[in-house]
């Protein structure tokens, strides 16, 4: 639709301002210092952003609900646990935390891992098993959660404070070579999101009519749940948990761009989620000068969103 | 040809399709009565691969269509299941275009676009093809799911109640436009009806079910008669001849 494209041309151009403003604004003296972090900043904000609007917005039409996020499978608690375990048994210093591919790798595996597993494990019964799948991955997060808790009593208070800068998702110290793997990712997980975009759209009219129409979905199913599982997990393995962004933006696009068509569904969210990201990075550090974070400012907005969503549905059913 | 053999669904302890064998005559609208509750649509489901069975198979030009390739199979068999919900924003047109997603893939092509509009034409929906689904009454939403339907262009069509939510105008246009695709496409049709009397005069054979068993399985003439109709509903049943159609009067005030 003309009206969709002309909503997209303004949403780049939005997101071209923050990411240009964001670039050169007051970079007085050290350009050739702050220049190239402000751009790896930029990088992992949009592959963040990307990774994340795909994961929910392909999660929100397999699950056929736009109030959930795909971390709601334990996703995040499984990345906390991996850095409590972590700090817990090695410490600060050791190599896990110190080499940035190590722990990286370590967190995206075992995210990954997870996921597999209780996937593997549910789709055996072959029992249309996604509400199981949620009500198992939502058991299963507040008991990995817990398990955190109780491991972050037990570990030494400077050792929890230094654990603390990994449990919050920030973008003012990615690593730029763990960036390029987070890169090269999501170059591949999206080729393979592209080519199913027309399944998903099929996928949205719900179970049987999608196997009507000839889509193979419990395949289908079990591929999506992977590729949402290896975005969300490499986003939070490059800069920690950031749940609500995805919630947020990728309601904002169903509202904003009134279509089925999942191609200008996630290309609106990504590009929200650049805006989102990027222009709350500006303000953070030229508004607030870093007395906050981004992801503070992110869940405050995404909770209220939540909430506002929440109340409209609960109206609609009525 | 589809055959339904020995065709066995448990939920719990409940046989809720028990031991049924059916062989669909192609060419043919046959309709699946029966009581709430007695298995139809689990049946269709079965067929239409929604749901496995426990026991038995059914198959389609003699392979199992579980061995079937799920695009190939939708070229072949299309379904409505009894109630459908979106939660998506789709217009009339965009949603019977989907019809066309297992040739086409979703970029439509022009004899695409010919199907489209045709089954359009058929359920008379020109006037509202470009408003959104969510926003219409919801038999102009059943309509449009037939469409989608009608425009898959399948040789078998399986609908689970399409009636339901329509009014009497076009629950006789959409027998009318079945009966088209039988008699001048050769299309088969398989079609769950509450109302005894559509079924008797629109469709060729009747499946009668109760309780997951198969009761009566015949042409239409062998079933709608009232020792049968009793049998399968267990209260009497007159049936009265009209221009040539068998019409049951299965209310009458001045009896207990
Ligand atoms: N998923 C299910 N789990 C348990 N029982 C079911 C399920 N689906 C249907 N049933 C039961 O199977 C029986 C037949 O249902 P159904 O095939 O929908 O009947 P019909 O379409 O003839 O009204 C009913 O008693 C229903 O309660
Ligand atoms: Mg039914």
């Amino acid at each position: 639709m003309q009206r969709n494209r002309k909503r997209l041309i303004f949403l780049a151009v939005l997101a071209i301002i923050s990411v240009l403003l964001y670039a050169f604004y007051d970079i007085k003296g050290g350009f050739d210092y702050a220049f190239p972090k402000r751009v790896t900043r930029i990088a992992a904000m949009m592959v963040t952003g990307i990774a994340i609007s795909y994961a929910t917005v392909a999660f929100h039409t397999i699950t056929q609900n736009r109030i959930l996020t795909p971390s709601i499978m334990g996703m995040d608690a499984m990345y906390e646990v991996v850095q409590t375990l972590i700090f817990f048994l090695a410490g600060s210093t050791s190599i896990w935390v110190v080499n940035n591919y190590l722990n990286f790798g370590a967190a995206l595996i075992a995210m990954v891992l997870f996921a597999l597993i209780l996937y593997r494990f549910l789709f055996r019964t072959k029992k249309y098993p996604i509400y199981l799948l949620l009500l198992i991955g939502i058991i299963l997060g507040t008991l990995l959660g817990n398990l955190v808790t109780f491991l972050q009593v037990l570990i030494d208070p400077v050792e929890y404070m230094s654990l603390q800068t990994f449990l919050f998702a920030s973008f003012m110290d990615v690593k730029a070579e763990i960036l390029y793997i987070a890169i090269a990712i999501l170059v591949v997980a999206c080729i393979y999101g592209y080519r199913i975009m027309g399944q998903l759209n099929v996928m949205a009219l719900g179970r049987e009519n999608a196997i009507s129409l000839g889509i193979n979905y419990d395949r289908m199913l079990m591929n999506i749940l992977i590729l949402a599982s290896v975005l969300i997990a490499t986003s939070t393995a490059l800069v920690g948990p950031i749940t609500f962004l995805g919630l947020l933006v990728a309601n904002l696009s169903y509202q904003y761009l009134v279509t089925y068509k999942h191609s200008t569904l996630i290309l609106g969210a990504s590009l929200l989620s650049i805006i989102a990201l990027v222009g709350g990075q500006f303000i953070v550090e030229h508004l607030f000068e870093l007395r906050t974070t981004l992801s503070v400012i992110i869940n405050f907005i995404g909770g209220i969103y939540f909430i506002y969503l929440l109340l409209k549905e609960s109206r609609a059913v009525k | 040809m589809i055959e339904i053999k020995e065709l066995t669904k448990r939920f719990g302890k409940k046989n809720v399709v028990d031991n049924v064998s059916i062989n669909i005559k192609p060419g043919t609208i046959t309709s699946f009565i029966g009581p709430n509750g007695a298995g139809k649509s689990t049946l269709l489901s079965m067929v239409s691969r929604f749901l496995d069975s426990d026991t038995g198979e059914v198959l389609l030009d003699q392979s199992n269509v579980k061995k079937w390739k799920s695009n190939a199979f939708a070229k072949r068999v299309s379904i409505l299941k009894q109630s459908n919900f979106l939660n998506v924003r789709l217009t009339v047109r965009e949603l019977i275009s989907f019809g066309r997603y297992p040739y086409s893939k979703g970029r439509l092509t022009a004899e695409d676009e010919t199907f489209v509009d045709q089954a359009i034409g058929y359920m008379n929906l020109h006037d509202m093809e470009d408003q959104l689904i969510d926003e219409l009454s919801g038999g102009q939403k059943q309509r449009a799911f037939i469409a989608m339907v009608i425009a898959q262009d399948t040789e078998y069509i399986l609908l689970d109640e399409p009636l339901a939510s329509l009014d009497m105008k076009h629950s006789v246009q959409i027998m009318k436009t079945l009966r088209k695709l039988v008699n001048e496409l050769g299309k088969t049709v398989v079609i769950v009806l509450h109302d005894i009397n559509f079924a008797s005069v629109y469709s060729d054979r009747i499946v009668a079910l109760k309780d997951g068993e198969l009761v009566k399985n015949g042409p239409t003439n062998d079933i709608i008669n009232p020792q049968t109709l009793s049998e399968i509903y267990e209260m009497d049943i007159p049936v009265q001849e009209q221009n040539g159609c068998r019409i049951c009067v299965y209310f009458n005030a001045h009896a207990n």
